[in-house]
């Protein structure tokens, strides 16, 4: 079980109280009309799934409410780090190691 | 009876345009509690008077939820003149003064309980009082308020929460938005041995059941 | 009845404290302070149990969790029957039932034995896939008899009289393990004040000084335990927790601890405790001081009662004062396995030989031996054990110095008990638990933690540091290093001064040789509790599994309860001779939670009974219980389902309650709709991007309906939301969407578009919504408010604030049955007082409470979908016929619109909901049943979409039917055929979903 900073609440709290939302920083197109059917397919559906690090949106469900993002390693479970939504993550994957 | 009540002139707060109304009945009617089929009052007359953990039902309160932007000082002083306090701008922290108290719930949300009966007045004069983007919200029937203290309260909420509830981390005046059981809870500190639980009213006869079975090793006090 | 084995003094049982236990019917005595374990040694039972395979006789071997064999089945009555309760870690107690778990008719005469002696040979591994496979039909045949004549315990068949807890626990460090390493370490945390957890699984701290005689500062180590433990218990800032097992080491310092409150009392936890508690533990710091297991050797017969680990035949000695048998023989690889020889001797029984590997042993305990007078056998081992039911002598021989082979000619000596050391194995259990891949270290001869991600420390026998004084160290460095980290100063703790002893270098030596091959030596077993033997593995390797994980999963070694603490090394040692590789390089260890096994009790807590899931109730929910509701769960709520009068069965009631509504007033208590305010400049902006609709132009009092759509253009939810005010909203959902809508509305508010000044606000909750439907409706509300509920004042989808029953209400006119329908939403502490006010005036109108069920025949008879039930995410707005709810030139591409356009959403040919009327009108399809469009066609028959909804229509007297078809919607008027389960088919005609009154004309009125 995780255990989890809200970046809102300024604290530590265990995973129950939130929800995990998913892949990070997918932005909806400014104009979904102007995209294809693969690119709308790409937004829909097509998401990262690294070992390693790994940015992902998660929502403080029974607390704040309110969306933050987490830098993940997938493979030890290490939070590198919480920020806010708008905010660019600090600890990003090596180039080439995403995958 | 009119259609609509829209409380405040249509050229003062063109921007919010809410709906508020006196959501109270007359004292002719009856007022059912989230609790008021545990019958609380008959525990408290005939139950144990001797226990590790007391309950009281501080019910049909005034609960209003307050959005609105913690950056806008207009905001900010219209709080401070309705309610006599400023609102609580560091996380996790609660105000009260007489009759009425604030929860900070989120960085732009506030829980602010008063008096059943003072409600609407409260809502009318915010609508008066304050300008910009925000919205309010009387949710009184959709919760209520459980007091909880005693020797063992420390004890009996930890089998409920996950909350770290050590004074070094959860000091009086503390409130946090948690699980509690397999529902949720405002928690607040109001006393070295005691707390306030805001619950939700669907869950309230659970939560009712809840805090029995988690109470019974140490013996539940029920107060009037 | 006597202990023949209770020595005449010593060890930590309270000799004035006689306890009486039962095992498998017999009555025995035993002490308080004794495991059940070590009151049977007392007892001189031999025979604990059966082998799971072969049926053989076992006996205990070890004195603590690693115990393979003394697996028993406790409890004195059916309800508190407790499985796969390991004795050597089980207190007694007075009048304690306990019985073997597996053995057939009994443990002493076993017909499987016979079997298991017969087919010996002929039971290698994969034994049971290779026999029983075949022929597949009769796989449960065979699968009964073996669960019978194997298995290991039962669970009760009634239920569970105790209670169990759960509580979360948050603390700076916590130290896992109570022996000498663990009390340094939770002392010097103690000290420096720092919140401390400090736990150990048996019922008093001190470890391995429990079960010996060394001194610290030359007094029984006791004392010092004793002093550390008071002081201990004197801070607030510790929690001491004996008999609890830290059983699971999780993410981020998440730990699970198994207490045990009341197992070590009686039968049945005493009124109002709970028996076991589970402590979710979240933890700064981790010490683990878990100790170590000693290793027992594999030798021929090495499972026949009276073989044992070393160390625990000293722990039954010096702990419990019972000497498990009369004359022991010894067989070491180190200097430790000395220990237990030097306190059989000190007890006065006879040590028949220390039969040491090693050529030229050399040490203080080696020394001590000597002086004595001990037989020391050197440079040899015990290569077989005669006895079947006990040990009655081994078989000694020379064997050469690598330990490969026997070198020289077997002597035989008589004995009854055997004790074995091949070293000790890091108990390193918890450290691996969060995937920590284990690294052997050749010193050590063990693996020892690895490099870990948590928060965690190690200190003692963990690390391979056996000697007292080290663990004190390490303790304490452990200690010092956990409170600098919480940000805390160390205080001063002085160590105790231990006895230092010298030891000889150990002998890495796992399998001892025998004469014969090991595939033709008598069996040497690796894994007691799941038969592996040391042949079975070499099979393994010959048939080509090379790696460890493959050979445990082929063999089943490490796969019984107790995950192969004993035998895993061993079992690697052997593969790796088999396959000629290092242990390192046939792979690691790993280690799964739990520990120990945890009961189901702990698991559930109080999350049982009625406390298993949360009851959500409406304000109304005492009165439908009262009125006799049979109720249906959608999702927590409690929504009444149909309210039968008495005799009347549920289609009556149906029939009733639908007949009712449309002929004069029924009414539904619709709190449970999800509700959420909106307010905001931008809020009906927002409804326009989340709603597929339009709502731009909804005036102040007006309500409309909405389609909500995911981005793949698949509606998700649906409800009405009213114009409250210029920038205020009132959205339903439906009931299980409620709280997923309201995450969806956030989510793209905070995501997407921050800038969008607008607010949501859950008031389900607050909200009783009573709706009252039929053509009696205005005329029962008239009854209880002034407000001119004329159709001109007060129109279809127009709301009205206003007074009910003298209770402020929003009264929203819009229908779910297509009859005129009012929902009465008064805040919830009043929805009592008006849902009996309109009964008090509905009788003459004959208002008829109705649930669920009657609301959905209702709607069906109108064509108005469910979300949820006609739709499952994978049906747009069109496919539902609902194009009318699809605005097509809202400025901003909302959320939907782009899915619904992608080249497989636009095809002609997509199943699309429609009405259907069996051709039989009393014949009622059944929901989710498949339609073709030829009935003869071969099977598989093209299936051209389901039933979503279906019913029995009192109205109509007939049935009616929703559901998807292939381009239904230019069928109409044609057939689809059902072939149902029973062979049977059934024909219905495509038609409107909308059965009644396809006008609207009723909901105006």
């Amino acid at each position: 079980m995780f255990h989890i900073y809200c970046p809102h609440c300024a604290e530590y709290r265990e995973e129950e109280e939130f929800h995990a939302s998913g892949q990070a920083h997918i932005a909806r197109p400014l104009d979904p009309e102007a995209c294809s059917d693969k690119e709308w397919g790409e937004y829909l559906y097509f998401r990262k799934n690294p070992r390693g690090i790994h940015h992902e949106l998660w929502v403080h469900a029974a607390g704040c409410r309110k969306f933050f993002n987490i830098t993940r390693d997938t493979q030890t479970y290490e939070i590198k780090e919480v920020y806010k939504i708008g905010e660019q993550p600090s600890v990003v994957a090596q180039s080439g190691n995403s995958k | 009876m009119s259609d609509l009540t829209v409380a405040v002139p249509e050229e003062k707060v063109a921007s919010t345009k809410a709906v508020v109304m006196n959501q109270v009945a007359g004292p002719e009617v009856r007022a059912e509690s989230p609790l008021y089929h545990a019958d609380l009052d008959s525990l408290a007359k005939q139950g144990p008077r001797k226990g590790g953990v007391r309950l009281r039902e501080n019910k049909l309160l005034g609960h209003l939820t307050l959005r609105c932007n913690p950056n806008n000082a207009d905001q900010l002083a219209a709080v401070e003149r309705v309610l006599g306090m400023a609102l609580p701008l560091q996380p996790l922290t609660s105000v009260e003064k007489g009759d009425v108290s604030i929860r900070w719930m989120s960085p732009d949300e506030w829980l602010i309980i008063v008096p059943g009966l003072k409600a609407f007045d409260v809502e009318t004069r915010f609508r008066d009082e304050m300008d910009g983007h925000y919205s309010l919200v009387n949710g009184s029937g959709g919760s209520t308020v459980l007091e909880l203290s005693g020797d063992n309260v420390v004890d009996m909420l930890k089998k409920s929460t996950p909350i770290d509830l050590h004074p070094s981390e959860f000091p009086v005046g503390k409130v946090v938005s948690t699980v509690f059981a397999k529902s949720t809870a405002v928690i607040r500190r109001t006393g070295e041995k005691q707390f306030e639980l805001v619950i939700r009213r669907s869950f309230s006869d659970y939560l009712w059941l809840w805090i029995q079975d988690a109470s019974r090793e140490f013996g539940l006090v029920v107060d009037a | 009845m006597t202990q023949k084995n209770r020595l005449q003094s010593g060890g930590r049982i309270d000799r004035s404290k006689p306890l009486t236990f039962t095992y498998n019917g017999k009555k025995f005595n035993g002490f308080l302070g004794d495991t059940l374990a070590s009151a049977m040694l007392a007892n001189g039972i031999d025979i604990v149990g059966r082998s799971f395979k072969y049926s053989r006789p076992r006996g205990i071997v070890a004195a603590g969790a690693e115990e393979p064999n003394a697996v028993l089945q406790l409890g004195a009555t059916e309800a508190t029957q407790v499985p796969n309760v390991r004795a050597t870690q089980q207190e007694l107690f007075n009048g304690l039932v306990s019985s073997s778990t597996n053995g057939w008719p009994s443990v002493e005469t076993d017909l499987m034995g016979t079997i298991g002696k017969m087919g010996g040979s002929m039971m290698p591994p994969g034994f049971y896939y290779k026999t029983f496979m075949y022929p597949k039909s009769l796989w449960d045949t065979y699968e009964s008899m073996i669960r019978k004549a194997a298995g290991l315990g039962r669970s009760p068949l009634e239920s569970d009289p105790d209670t169990y807890d759960k509580i979360n626990q948050h603390c700076d460090v916590l130290v896992v393990g109570g022996g000498p390493a663990g009390l340094s370490a939770a002392l010097t945390a103690a000290r420096s004040g720092a919140r401390v957890i400090f736990a150990d699984e048996q019922n008093e701290f001190g470890g391995s000084l429990l079960s010996s005689k060394e001194t610290l500062n030359g007094a029984p180590a006791s004392e010092w335990v004793n002093a550390v433990v008071e002081e201990l218990r004197g801070y607030d800032n510790v929690m001491l927790l004996p008999r609890s097992t830290v059983n699971g080491y999780h993410d981020h310092n998440f730990l699970t601890i198994h207490e045990r409150c009341t197992d070590h009392i009686a039968d049945i936890a005493p009124a109002g405790q709970a028996r076991q508690r589970l402590h979710r533990v979240r933890a700064k710091w981790v010490v683990l001081a878990t100790g170590a297991h000693e290793r027992p050797l594999v030798f021929a017969n090495n499972d026949v009662p009276g073989c044992m680990v070393a160390n625990a035949v000293s722990t039954y000695i010096n702990r419990y004062g019972v000497a498990p048998g009369n004359e022991l023989v010894l067989m070491t690889t180190n200097d430790s396995g000395y220990q237990a020889a030097l306190d059989w001797h000190d007890a006065g029984r006879k040590v028949v030989a220390i039969v040491d590997t090693r050529q030229n042993p050399k040490g203080d305990r080696v020394e001590a031996s000597r002086q004595r007078g001990l037989n020391l056998i050197t440079g040899s081992a015990v290569i077989e054990v005669q006895g079947s039911k006990r040990v009655s002598g081994v078989s000694v021989a020379p064997i050469s110095a690598d330990g490969n082979k026997v070198t020289g000619s077997v002597s035989k000596l008589s004995a009854d008990t055997v004790a074995s050391s091949g070293g000790w194995s890091p108990v390193i259990h918890l450290s691996c638990h969060t995937g920590s891949r284990p690294v052997w270290n050749d010193d050590v001869v063990g693996f020892l933690p690895g490099p870990t991600v948590q928060k965690q420390l190690t200190a003692g026998a963990i690390n391979g540091s056996y000697s007292t004084s080290t663990a004190l160290f390490e303790g304490l460095n452990a200690g010092l290093k956990a409170v600098a980290e919480v940000g805390l100063s160390a205080s001063e703790v002085m160590l105790p001064k231990a006895e230092e002893v010298n030891e000889g270098a150990p002998m890495t030596l796992f399998h001892i040789p025998h004469l014969k091959p090991t595939s033709q030596a008598p069996k040497q077993f690796v894994d007691y509790q799941t038969d592996v033997t040391a042949a079975g593995i070499e099979v393994a390797c010959r048939e080509g599994y090379e790696s460890i994980e493959h050979v445990k999963r082929y063999t089943a070694m490490g796969f019984g309860t107790d995950q192969g603490k004993l035998g895993n090394i061993n079992g690697m040692a052997v593969a790796a001779k088999a396959l000629n590789k290092t242990i390192p390089e046939t792979g690691t260890t790993i280690f799964r939670p739990n520990y120990t096994p945890v009961s189901f009790g702990a698991i559930a807590g109080r999350d049982c009974g009625a406390l298993f899931d949360p009851e959500r109730y409406s304000a109304m929910h005492k009165w439908h219980v009262a009125r006799g509701a049979k109720f249906e769960d959608v999702g927590q709520w409690k929504r009444p389902w149909y309210f039968p009068k008495p005799g009347e069965s549920m289609k009556e009631a149906l029939n009733r309650e639908c007949l009712a509504t449309r002929e004069s007033v029924g009414i539904l208590d619709a709190s449970t709709l999800g509700k959420i305010d909106i307010q905001g400049k931008d809020a009906r902006e927002f409804l326009g991007r989340v709603y597929t609709n339009a709502w731009a132009k909804l005036a102040v009092g007006k309500c409309r309906y909405g389609l909500m759509c995911g981005e793949d253009g698949m509606v998700f939810d649906d409800g009405v939301t009213s114009c409250l005010g210029e920038n205020h909203f009132l959205m339903t959902t439906t009931t299980g969407g409620a709280a997923r809508v309201l995450e969806w509305l956030e989510l793209y508010h905070q995501t997407e578009w921050p800038e969008m000044e607008v607010y949501f606000n859950t008031v389900t909750d607050h909200w009783s919504t009573l709706t009252i439907s039929g053509p009696n409706s205005r005329k029962l509300l008239a009854e209880l408010t002034d407000c001119d509920l004329s159709n001109e004042n007060f129109a279809f989808m127009d709301w009205k604030q206003t007074t009910v029953a003298g209770v402020p209400a929003r009264v929203f006119r819009i229908s779910f049955t297509g009859e005129c329908s009012y929902e009465i939403n008064v805040q919830a502490n009043y929805g009592m007082h008006v849902w009996e006010k309109l009964f008090e005036h509905g009788e003459k109108f004959n208002l008829t409470p109705y649930g669920t069920e009657t609301m959905h025949i209702l709607r069906a008879e109108k064509g108005f979908i469910i979300a949820g039930q006609d739709t499952d995410g994978s049906v747009h707005p069109f496919d539902l016929g609902m194009g009318w709810c699809v605005a097509q030139k809202k400025p901003f591409s909302y959320i939907g619109k782009r899915g619904m356009a992608r080249e497989d959403c636009v095809r002609e040919d997509r199943k699309q909901l429609v009405g259907l009327k069996t051709t039989d009108p009393k014949v009622v399809l059944p929901e989710g049943a498949q339609g073709v469009l030829d009935p003869k066609a071969p099977i598989p028959m093209p299936m051209v979409g389901h039933i979503t909804s279906s019913y029995w229509s009192a109205n109509l007297d007939r049935s009616i039917a929703m559901g998807f078809v292939k381009g239904g919607l230019n069928k109409m008027g044609e057939k689809v055929f059902y072939p149902l389960a029973d062979g049977t088919v059934v024909e219905a005609e495509i038609c409107s979903p909308i059965f009644l009154d396809p006008k609207g004309e009723r909901q105006n009125v």
